[in-house]
């Protein structure tokens, strides 16, 4: 057959070698969603290094005060990322961490309950939120997008009328003393490696305060979450079967499903998962600041979504990383802190924030057309 | 009984009051590529859909390995081992060869309850596979993105191949590709019959179909116009079946009507 004779000659053409060195150029960029991110977090400490070298930012206090504000901010740009992989938003999270700070208040002030109790309880109220988000998603088929804008305006409103329902006011204080002996506070309110700083301030190696205790007391529990989630989540996404779903889903929902992947069971447990970081990170604030109050982390879903864009998330899904986000994280929080060590007006930082999404939305999209463009 | 691998037996299809298929029958051998070929709304999705289990049949029934068989879900179907490869074929561009490849079937490794993807296996069976279809990709990781719509096409075929298919129903594999992307998928499916497969090849294109088909089935309105081997059917009179020729030779004629009086 003629068709045939012409498939043969031609077999060596598929073994070209401007093909393949093509790929391998593209490779290199494929595999690292997050080069942007890293690039653009080193480009930050060299410009910050430059310019507020020598105001202490660098100090171990300095550094400790941006990496809790880019820990905190990354628990969340971790999981929305993860979602973003998966192929959904979820605009609720920062209602969410309001909703969560109260969760917790309340119960353990106004009822009484143990602190533990009230942070398991809180947990599962965001399991519920999650689940409810995903479900909603999945079985209307509706976007993301408009499900958890209604819930942000849903939760921020529950949160506010139940709060004052029950209180009369809008803030929640005297959580602090609760935390001694608690058998679970601890975890999300306890520095760590203390005596390292310890021995650093012993050493004169570290700023002390005027009694002699370093400034800088330990790694906050922020940072210890922060680095284990990122830890945790890139092992899901490279290593693991759930992860490839993640992907799968996030690519290509009706492909996915066609070969058996649980598309609906995959996106429900992400949307799980961004209610239960915007929880760590209520917990964490609301035992650090020792009271909850129903407007914290309004906006927080848009700067976590912004972190995951910087750190090389597709807005369409299905490609991205989670250490990308953690690096965005780390872009946006050093440079929120950092700032005010230069002579900078702060109100300069939403100018860079928006600046720095545009560049990496744009970065990001050469990046999908020069993978999904075929030869 | 007989000695075909699977047989459909005058399938019918109906949505309310539509006839979507009506006595569709086919028979298939081991190592036997059947091209099924039809123009735009002849019933071909339908039938897709239905040997893929996505649609019951209404009326008819379906004989697998001698076994009258019932598919509730297209589970049923794959686990049987009648395995479809859609027209959007199933492949997520942004993702790597490998885990195209092992999508939504990854091996594992490791203690339960910490079982990890394995990656270093996938990658070298994903590799192997494309390997003998005379794909060389040097690197199992590269996007699919970066491949050709027949390489992605051979990708999706080999894909079904692997996970257990003896029945292998392709959807216009050839509609989206060039003529030398078209023939280098067709000669994969010579070669996946040839190791033991029965192929429902589903096309419109004639010129493609011919050279590889041991039979053909034409559609035509939900309904089967025949079952030709081979040797009892030429190109162009499948062509003209297909095209409903009759509708074509009175068309000219109504043409040369107008000329003439125009004229």
């Amino acid at each position: 057959m003629s068709t045939k004779s012409k498939s043969i000659k031609s077999k060596t053409d598929f073994n070209q070698d401007e093909r393949l060195k093509k790929v391998s150029n593209l490779k290199v960029l494929l595999n690292r969603p997050e080069l942007g991110a890293l690039g653009g977090a080193i480009l930050v400490f060299i410009f910050f290094g430059i310019v507020a070298g020598d105001t202490g930012m660098f100090s171990a206090y300095g550094i400790l005060n941006f990496l809790d504000v880019s820990a905190n901010l990354g628990i969340i740009a971790i999981a929305a990322a993860m979602l973003m992989i998966g192929g959904e938003f979820d605009l609720s999270i920062g209602s969410m961490i309001g909703f969560a700070g109260i969760c917790i208040a309340i119960p353990a002030i106004y009822w009484g309950w143990p602190l533990w109790m009230s942070i398991i309880f809180a947990f599962s109220m965001a399991v519920l939120v999650g689940y409810f988000n995903g479900i909603l998603v999945v079985r209307t088929g509706l976007p993301s997008f408009i499900v958890t804008l209604a819930m942000l305006f849903i939760l921020r409103g529950a949160t506010l009328a139940l709060t004052r329902l029950i209180t009369g006011r809008t803030q929640v204080p005297g959580l602090r003393v609760l935390i001694e002996n608690d058998p679970i506070a601890w975890i999300f309110a306890t520095d760590s490696f203390k005596w390292v700083f310890t021995w650093l301030g012993s050493m004169n190696l570290i700023a002390l305060r005027t009694d002699g205790t370093p400034l800088a007391t330990g790694i906050p529990p922020s940072v210890i979450w922060f680095i284990a989630l990122a830890i945790l989540t890139t092992w899901i996404l490279m290593k693991t079967r759930y992860g490839n779903w993640i992907f799968a889903s996030g690519g290509d929902k009706n492909g996915a499903n066609n070969v058996g992947v649980p598309v609906g069971r995959v996106k429900i447990s992400l949307f799980i998962g961004t209610a239960v970081a915007a929880t760590i990170f209520a917990t964490i604030q609301v035992l650090d600041a020792g009271s909850a109050d129903t407007m914290r982390g309004t906006l927080k879903e848009l700067e976590a979504i912004a972190a995951a864009v910087v750190g090389g998330c597709l807005l369409t899904g299905g490609y991205g990383s989670a250490i990308g986000a953690a690096f965005g994280a780390i872009i946006f929080g050093t440079v929120s802190m950092g700032i005010f060590y230069t002579d900078v007006d702060t109100d300069w930082f939403k100018v860079f924030l928006g600046a720095m999404m545009l560049i990496a939305v744009i970065f990001n999209n050469y990046i999908r057309r020069k993978v999904t463009e075929s030869k | 009984m007989s000695d075909y691998l699977v047989q459909f037996n005058n399938i019918s299809k109906f949505f309310g009051k539509v006839i979507a298929l009506k006595d569709v029958t086919m028979k298939l051998r081991k190592g036997e590529i059947m091209c099924l070929l039809g123009d735009n709304g002849a019933g071909k999705s339908t039938l897709i859909k239905t040997l893929a289990g996505v649609h019951k049949p209404d009326e008819g029934e379906i004989i697998f390995e001698g076994k009258k068989i019932v598919f509730d879900s297209p589970k049923d179907a794959l686990d049987i081992g009648i395995a479809t490869v859609y027209q959007d074929l199933a492949l997520v561009p942004l993702m790597s060869v490998t885990r195209n490849f092992f999508m939504g079937r990854e091996p594992l490794k490791g203690p339960p309850f910490l079982k990890t993807f394995d990656i270093e296996k996938a990658n070298k069976i994903a590799a192997e596979r494309m390997g003998q279809i005379g794909i060389d990709v040097r690197d199992p990781s590269q996007a699919v993105g970066t491949m050709s719509g027949g390489e992605r096409q051979c990708l999706a075929i080999s894909r079904a191949i692997y996970f257990g298919a003896k029945v292998l129903v392709l959807d216009e594999p050839t509609s989206a590709l060039g003529v030398h992307q078209a023939s280098v998928v067709l000669k994969y499916i010579v070669k996946a019959a040839s190791q033991g497969l029965a192929v429902i090849l589903i096309t419109h294109n004639v010129h493609h179909a011919y050279p590889v088909g041991n039979s053909f089935t034409v559609l035509n309105r939900g309904k089967s116009l025949g079952t030709y081997e081979k040797k009892d059917i030429s190109r162009e009179k499948l062509l003209s079946m297909m095209a409903g020729g009759e509708e074509l030779d009175k068309l000219e004629v109504e043409l040369k009507e107008m000329n003439r009086i125009s004229s």
